[in-house]
């Protein structure tokens, strides 16, 4: 790998529909009507009377099939997004719509086949085995007998590539990968339409970390699934993701596809994907060209 | 709405008879009773012609895959010789299909793991009993250490339990035991007026309140309130790994965690049953005045004459080792947790019940050992 390699401005597509700076809301357009769609979102917290505001005026708005990864700074409240995303928290201002209905009403009962969600630590319950792990959004609807559940869940646990004996493990035997892919298939147990992942990759080993983006893939692809997800891990945003958000001074300065947002001029984007790191991993567009 | 209802279409063709798959298959919409009950009707058992059918899937609104599982079960596992799918759904199918697999079944009981089993409750409470004795050893040789070099002890730490422990309980004690006075007075009075003893009233309170009943009460609600806020907090400390994080700095745990604590426990635990008694008194008093209008002057003085003050220092004794069980059966558990929600929820309960059956056991004991002082 040579780090000098040339930047890849010159294999950019030319002109393109680069987003100007400012609020750089989605640039699609509205025709399919959009699985999250973000207003002129505030959100902050208060520390011992001091106010600290994180999104000011954010707006963001993620089609149908999309892959976006979000990234930003430490702090700049990805995570916070994500989960106002999923109606865990409530901004100060503005609205979030998901799936065409306000955020808030996400945690309703039902919830597990509109969204999945794989947290960071994987959020398995303690107390019940892998199956009964993944089956639980199954069985609490309480109407569909046990041989069916357990089908389901050994389809879901063999998608993300784990073994069937594992299904009678607790999770504190399992390795942190297996806790991820454990999740997954817990996350997507009711096929949801939508998957968020906060850090997919955070924690996991390179090779790991290889196989759970070509897993991640792989199931956004066949299951036809809108994924957005919270990562640091370049290698990441490079190999799977079809669009990056980038959240910075608050609001997000643009969203677009990986190759444009590098092009982006703003001193985060330049730190961020053109320091030393960021020119290393970008060997990868060159091996893996985005597809869509 | 009726749209949605899964549901099949037979149909009699000439080419044979057609299959067609209606509405919303998914999981949500399966489990509604209605839908499932009408669907396994229509699917439940599949003639042996099955398989000469047209299916066709086409007119789906949308399938997941536990709708794809539930027709691939009712096909007995096997395709249809005609199958009319989108891409989408073929592909659906096939993933149910190469992952249907049998669950491999648990490992069955056999009489050698009931024997093992067995084995492992005696290791279990020999891990319990050594646990117990090298806490209390490492207590010992922590006190002497703190005895040695008391600028060297973790004073802080001390403090701040004492304020935790001891303070923040002042108000829940001095109520319940407020109460128990105030119930006992009015128990007793009843009895005693049959036989017209009621000055003894004095006695019974004071004996009873004083020797028994004041450091029992503290002693469990700090066993229910202390006990498991140690448990809970040392147990966390090891879910988030703090612990080791503490063993790796060269900080000793016993010294740092489970010192300040006994000993704040030694302190707060017969401060807080002089504080329960005097409250449960006060009710006692208050009651008798009302009952039977025994006035609280005449209850101080009788008070002095009826209680000898060994029973005060019996008192004060036991709480203290009351205490000091407290925190070591807290601490004790707490270190034994495993870094598991449910190892923290199952310890936190094993050390509630434990330190407050052995407060009542290490009671009865006091009482046999102590029969002939102070009464």
């Amino acid at each position: 790998m040579d780090p000098h390699a040339p930047p890849l401005h010159g294999s950019l597509p030319p002109g393109g529909d680069l987003p100007r700076g400012g609020p750089a809301a989605g640039c699609m357009s509205t025709h399919p009507p959009p699985i999250v769609e973000i207003r002129d979102l505030w959100s902050g917290f208060r520390n011992g009377g001091v106010e600290t505001l994180i999104h000011k005026d954010l707006n963001l708005s993620i089609a149908k099939g999309e892959l976006l990864s979000i990234v930003g700074g430490s702090g700049s409240g990805k995570t916070v997004l994500l989960r106002q995303i999923l109606g865990l928290e409530t901004p100060m201002r503005g609205s979030i719509e998901v799936l065409g209905r306000p955020a808030a009403e996400l945690t309703h009962a039902g919830a597990a086949s509109r969204v999945g969600m794989l947290f960071q630590h994987g959020a398995l319950y303690s107390a019940f085995t892998v199956l009964e792990n993944i089956a639980f959004p199954l069985r609490e609807l309480k109407a569909l007998p046990e041989d069916l559940v357990r089908d389901a869940v050994m389809v879901k646990l063999q998608m993300v590539g784990l073994d069937p004996s594992h299904a009678h493990k607790m999770p504190a035997d399992l390795s942190g990968g297996m806790i991820k892919r454990v999740a997954l298939a817990r996350a997507l147990i009711m096929d949801p339409p939508l998957l968020l992942l906060d850090e997919p990759t955070a924690g996991l080993d390179p090779d790991r970390s290889d196989a759970f983006c070509t897993l991640v893939r792989s199931l956004h692809q066949e299951l036809g699934l809108t994924v957005v997800m919270v990562t640091h891990d370049l290698d990441t945003i490079y190999e799977i993701s079809t669009r990056v958000a980038v959240v910075a001074d608050k609001h997000v300065i643009v969203n677009a596809p990986p190759r444009e947002v590098i092009a982006f001029d703003h001193p985060f984007v330049r730190n961020f994907f053109l320091g030393g790191r960021g020119l290393r991993a970008m060997e990868l567009l060159r091996l893996h060209p985005t597809d869509v | 709405m009726s749209d949605i209802q899964p549901r099949i279409v037979f149909e009699q063709a000439p080419q044979g008879m057609h299959a067609r798959l209606l509405g919303l298959w998914t999981a949500e919409n399966l489990a509604v009773p209605a839908h499932w009950d009408a669907l396994q009707a229509a699917l439940g058992d599949l003639p042996q012609e099955w398989r000469s059918w047209h299916w066709d899937l086409r007119q789906l609104q949308r399938m997941d895959h536990t709708g794809a599982q539930l027709l691939w079960n009712a096909w007995y596992r096997q395709w249809p010789d005609t199958l009319h799918t989108s891409a989408a759904q073929r592909a659906m199918l096939e993933r149910v299909a190469q992952f249907s697999s049998v669950l491999p079944p648990r490992r069955r009981q056999t009489a050698l793991d009931m024997f093992l089993r067995l084995g492992a409750v005696v290791v279990r409470v020999e891990e319990h009993v050594v646990g117990a004795v090298r806490l209390l050893g490492q207590l010992l040789l922590d006190a002497i250490q703190l005895v040695r070099a008391p600028r060297a002890g973790p004073w802080r730490d001390v403090s701040g339990h004492l304020y935790r422990i001891g303070a923040t309980a002042l108000p829940i004690t001095a109520l319940v035991g407020f109460l128990i006075g105030v119930v006992l007075a009015y128990l007793m009075a009843q009895q005693l007026r049959q036989f017209g003893a009621d000055a003894f009233i004095v006695n019974i309170l004071g004996v009873a309140l004083i020797r028994e009943l004041g450091p029992m009460l503290a002693a469990i609600l700090i066993a229910g309130r202390s006990g498991s806020a140690i448990t809970a907090q040392i147990g966390v400390m090891r879910v988030t790994e703090e612990l080791d994080a503490m063993k790796v700095m060269g900080i000793p745990t016993g010294f740092r965690l489970v010192l300040p604590r006994a000993i704040a426990l030694v302190i707060a635990m017969p401060l807080l049953a002089v504080w329960t008694t005097l409250a449960a008194l006060l009710g006692g008093m208050l009651a008798s005045d009302l009952v039977m209008g025994l006035t609280p002057a005449y209850f101080v003085t009788a008070l002095a004459k009826a209680v000898q003050v060994s029973n005060l220092w019996l008192a004060l004794g036991k709480s203290a080792v009351f205490g000091l069980m407290i925190a070591l059966i807290g601490c004790h558990y707490g270190l034994r947790i495993k870094p598991n929600t449910q190892s923290l929820g199952e310890g936190t309960t094993a050390s509630v019940v434990t330190s407050i059956t052995m407060v009542i056991l290490v009671d009865a004991m006091f009482a046999v050992v102590f029969k002939n002082v102070g009464i």
